[in-house]
């Protein structure tokens, strides 16, 4: 899932300084599941926010509404039910839905509630870590299924470094070395011998270096 | 300039449930403010953040939590969880240069004990120094 964090109160309240009617916005998908965005999140923001602009001596109206999710069409055009309830939208989206909004709503203003931060999954209650890094070109199958690109602090493909030490990493201690990891998972899968296979110079093209993907399937296509 | 502040407690329902036995005739006996308005809930791990907040913008000076104690906690962590959710709101409070201090979470033993009075008492008198809300 995309995982999310909220934005520190003081930046959100500087975004709707100017705004009297508010509509805060969930999204059901993601930001929902990593505990950021969703409905229960939505709420507790915009009572913060009421609670934040009574405290500065401002009046705006803030409700509530959420979108099962941000990042299509049919559901973006639900945002109609709420027409002139709001002269701002505060999206508690990722950045793929304050994007939608945007793009598809020319004459609504949008702003994020949320740092988006990356791709990962829930390793235990309350704690999310990045497990891809969306690079477009994936290596897993060569690397046991764990992925150097988005859990090597280097991104290195012919690892580990000098400063995997202990099976932890140089640059954040508490970190196991991914490589460490990969070494040992494909001894335990008895696929050893194909470590000293080095891999060739990465072709980054396809990471969105070169700016915003497009991904096209005709069949799907109307 | 005399000021009475309005305190809101959620209690957990076998922590209090003596304490408001005839309609907490007794509290008041054993001089419980009663500025103070009690929300009994089934667990205080049940309570979720939101209900703090709305008692905020609901006009209460101070909110505070009274739970089992950590390690004997009817249903095992809710006492827990609780203080967990009203540190997060603590933490929303800083945010906004509001005092942490009008939240406070309090695990306390089963019954009515002199501790939950004081408690009382302790809460009254920390949101009286505070003053009045700034919401």
């Amino acid at each position: 899932m995309i995982v999310a964090e909220r934005k520190p109160l003081a930046e959100i309240l500087d975004m709707v300084k100017d705004c009297k009617k508010i509509l805060v916005l969930a999204c059901r998908g993601c930001v929902t599941v990593c505990s950021a965005g969703g409905e229960r999140e939505a709420e507790i923001l915009a009572s913060l926010l009421r609670l934040g602009l009574k405290k500065a001596g401002r009046t705006a109206e803030v409700i509530e509404g959420s979108l099962v999710r941000q990042c299509d069409k049919e559901y973006i055009d639900a945002i109609d039910q709420w027409q002139g309830r709001y002269d701002a939208i505060l999206s508690t989206a990722c950045g793929v839905g304050v994007n939608f909004i945007a793009n598809l709503r020319p004459a609504d203003h949008v702003f994020p509630a949320l740092n988006t931060t990356f791709f990962g999954g829930s390793a235990e209650q309350g704690i999310w870590r990045e497990q891809c890094a969306g690079c477009g070109n994936c290596v897993l199958h060569l690397t046991g299924g764990l992925c150097p690109v988005a859990r090597c602090a280097k991104s290195l493909m012919n690892g580990p470094c000098g400063g995997s030490v202990n099976g932890r990493c140089e640059i954040h201690k508490e970190v196991d070395c991914i490589w460490q990891m990969i070494y040992d998972r494909m001894d335990r899968l008895g696929r050893q011998e194909e470590m000293r296979i080095a891999a060739p110079i990465r072709d980054w093209s396809t990471a969105g270096h070169g700016g915003p993907r497009t991904q096209t399937r005709a069949d799907l296509t109307v | 300039m005399s000021f009475t502040p309005d305190i809101r407690l959620f209690s957990c329902h076998y922590t209090s449930q003596q304490s408001c036995a005839e309609a907490g005739k007794e509290l008041r006996q054993l001089g419980f403010p009663e500025n103070i308005r009690i929300s009994r809930v089934p667990c205080t791990g049940k309570l979720q953040e939101i209900t703090l907040l709305k008692a905020f913008e609901d006009g209460a000076d101070g909110v505070y939590v009274v739970g089992c104690p950590p390690d004997g906690c009817h249903n095992v962590k809710g006492s827990q969880r609780a203080a967990k959710r009203l540190e997060a709101v603590r933490q929303a409070l800083h945010e906004l240069a509001v005092e942490p201090e009008r939240v406070a979470m309090y695990h306390l033993p089963r019954g009515l004990h002199p501790e939950f009075i004081e408690a009382g008492r302790e809460m009254n008198e920390r949101i009286r120094q505070l003053g009045p809300s700034p919401f």
